[in-house]
């Protein structure tokens, strides 16, 4: 192995222990760690003049207290699987949204394609608080919709949306649809046309063309950007904390909660690394899984 | 993704400014100063002015504790003072660098002394009480002629509350003000510091949060004066101010506040220097500014909230210093607790208890 190659090699892993594990190995710490009235509000503290007997009096100081108490708490489960569910059905939202837009995407003119991908990209030019401010201004009791709905006499008494999980559901598929519209319409630009003609010669109707060719082969497509969706989804604060109300319980805002309001930072790093594994285990399997198929068909 | 931009940003701006001219940077509460004063202290002083806001205790904690705030003044009240005093957040005062110091109320400065003792750490910016703000032609309305208005029962009895929903109520997002005054409802002790005792304090407010419209601590000025809301407990010149604004916009919204018969938390806040302050001769200036007394004075006629500037009174108008509601008689005086802070085993237990009664599960 020359040096280049190491180069290469460690280049990617480097990027990943600075960016990733040190950052994680932080939280971890202050996870095991205990709350007190100090700065920073948390002890034991390390202290790297201390030397090595130093270092090895403060990992005996910590503790899994924190997770042991979580795991007592039912609070957080219910977070946790209220955010699950949230993420996912505003992941399947958004797909049955964004599906049509990016095969609308695919099939037009060569022309259009960039004017077409410019307005999914354009709402990015404005800032995602300010964006998400506005749904306030249209699902509110006063907001647009109502005023509509209201004037046209559809409804008698303005729909109370805001400050409801419904709320939160539209502004999540607001704000991600883009994440999933652009990689599902990369693959689907990038498919044979010819394999439709074909499948149509060989008798199929359109419809069941799409079933059985678009569909399968835009799967790595709609993979992805289900994926861009859910995670960041599942963690969200500011869309739940501005559009959901006191009773939408989702693992962002318990988080926030307990760094601003509790002030609890061990049991708040304990609940983000809790996070971090339940959504790190699901990928690693489904990366396997991936490579597997991939190995299967070579 | 837009969080580090933001970072980003704000930290070019941070460096810029260090290269201009000296500034003080300070963190007071939201709606808690006439805002003319800031201009008036640039003016005099030639420094800049970094004024930002926060509405909870909770929030300030979090940044006092994390360490290297930036900001050079900022004002806890008593018991968050106490905690962070005793976390090396503040430092001690230089009272020769505070000519104005002889303003002070003794009044104040004793009873803040629980807090600080021998008022090393801190001088008192304003206080006040905690009790209920009332849209009284609705809760009129909806509660009938005799509607408990001067009594805790409006807000923690169940009955009163679910009426009240029709038009609205906020309560503040602040379990060291609710949990004590759910605690005096009950008749019992509301500066208790055993689980047990704390514990009583659930069911009441986890019986009443299902009418609470949100839970908040600053929105409900706005909300009361527009009418939004009916009722709310919340803090004394918050809900004077309201009443102001209700009748600036001369909208037929009449505003009451009352101090509650079973008692209410009386509570200080406080100008605090952090150790870690950037600009403390900065600081010094805008805290003397302050202890001036046609300052403060003009600060306590624009907020409806007392000051602990016993020169300051005579520069106060009658519907301040006149008012039994700011400045209370012998009489409300007695019915006015304090409290003390909890230790970290029970804060952690309150805290949990508060999240539990938001969220409804």
């Amino acid at each position: 192995m020359n040096f280049r190659r190491i180069l290469l090699i460690a280049t990617p892993y480097a990027w990943l222990v600075a960016l990733f594990l040190v950052p994680f190995l932080i939280v971890f710490k202050i996870s095991l760690s205990h709350y007190a009235i100090s700065i920073p509000p948390y002890s034991p503290v390390f202290d790297i003049s201390a030397g090595w007997e130093g270092f090895k009096t403060f990992l005996s100081k910590l503790d899994f207290d924190n997770y042991r108490f979580l795991s007592g708490d039912d609070l957080y489960w219910k977070a946790y699987l209220s955010s699950l569910q949230i993420a996912a059905i505003s992941t399947i939202i958004t797909l049955v949204v964004a599906y049509p837009i990016a095969y609308g995407m695919a099939q037009a003119n060569d022309e259009w394609r960039p004017t077409l991908m410019m307005l999914v990209i354009l709402p990015f030019w404005t800032s995602f608080l300010i964006r998400v401010y506005s749904w306030i201004g249209i699902l509110s009791n006063e907001g647009f919709l109502n005023q509509i709905l209201l004037g046209l006499g559809v409804i008698d008494t303005p729909l109370a949306i805001m400050n409801t999980n419904t709320a939160v559901y539209i502004g999540i598929v607001y704000t991600y649809l883009p994440f999933m519209v652009l990689p599902i319409y990369a693959t689907l630009e990038k498919m044979d046309g010819s394999l439709i003609e074909a499948a149509e010669d060989l008798g199929c109707t359109r419809i069941s063309a799409f079933w059985l060719v678009t569909l399968p082969l835009s799967k790595p497509g709609v993979i992805a950007g289900c994926f861009l969706v859910f995670i960041p989804a599942l963690g969200e604060f500011v869309i739940p904390s501005l559009l959901g109300g006191s009773q939408t319980l989702m693992i962002g805002k318990v988080l926030w909660e307990e760094f601003f309001s509790n002030r609890d930072w061990p049991v708040a790093s304990a609940v983000a690394v809790i996070l971090l594994v339940l959504l790190i285990i699901p990928i690693i399997l489904f990366q396997r899984n991936e490579q597997k198929q991939r190995e299967a068909n070579q | 993704m837009m969080k580090t931009g933001m970072t980003f940003a704000a930290a070019l701006l941070a460096m810029a400014g260090a290269a201009a001219a000296e500034e003080v940077r300070v963190y007071n509460w939201s709606d808690y100063i006439d805002e003319s004063l800031l201009a008036k202290f640039t003016e005099e002083t030639g420094i800049d002015l970094v004024y930002d806001v926060f509405d909870s205790n909770e929030m300030l904690e979090t940044k006092m504790l994390a360490g290297s705030s930036g900001y050079d003044v900022v004002v806890p009240s008593g018991t968050f003072l106490q905690r962070q005093i005793q976390a090396g957040a503040f430092m001690k005062l230089d009272r020769s660098k505070l000519p104005n110091y002889g303003n002070l109320w003794d009044m104040v400065s004793e009873r803040v002394a629980k807090y600080d003792p021998g008022n090393q750490y801190a001088v008192n910016y304003m206080w006040g009480t905690t009790g209920i703000g009332v849209n009284i032609n609705k809760v009129k309305e909806v509660l009938g002629d005799d509607a408990p208005v001067n009594s805790l029962a409006l807000i923690f009895d169940p009955k009163n509350m679910e009426k009240l929903s029709q038009c609205g109520v906020h309560l503040l997002d602040a379990p060291t003000e609710m949990i004590p005054a759910a605690l005096a409802y009950l008749g019992l002790d509301p500066d208790a510091q055993d689980e047990e005792t704390l514990a009583k304090a659930e069911p009441v407010l986890e019986a009443i949060a299902p009418y609470v419209l949100k839970f908040h601590s600053s929105e409900y000025i706005n909300a009361l004066a527009n009418g939004d809301i009916c009722a709310v407990f919340g803090w004394s010149g918050d809900v004077l101010m309201a009443r102001d604004r209700a009748a600036e916009a001369d909208n037929g919204v009449e505003i009451e506040y009352h101090i509650p018969k079973e008692g209410a938390l009386m509570w200080f806040d406080e100008l605090a220097i952090p150790a870690d302050a950037p600009n403390p001769d900065g600081a010094y200036k805008f805290i003397n500014f302050m202890l001036d007394a046609h300052n403060i004075a003009a600060a306590s006629n624009y907020v409806y909230y007392a000051n602990g500037n016993k020169a300051s009174q005579q520069f106060l108008n009658e519907d301040v210093i006149g008012d039994t509601a700011i400045y209370p008689d012998a009489q409300t005086m007695e019915k006015l607790y304090t409290t003390t802070p909890w230790d970290p085993k029970v804060n952690r237990f309150v805290t949990r208890m508060w999240t539990k009664i938001k969220s409804g599960t």
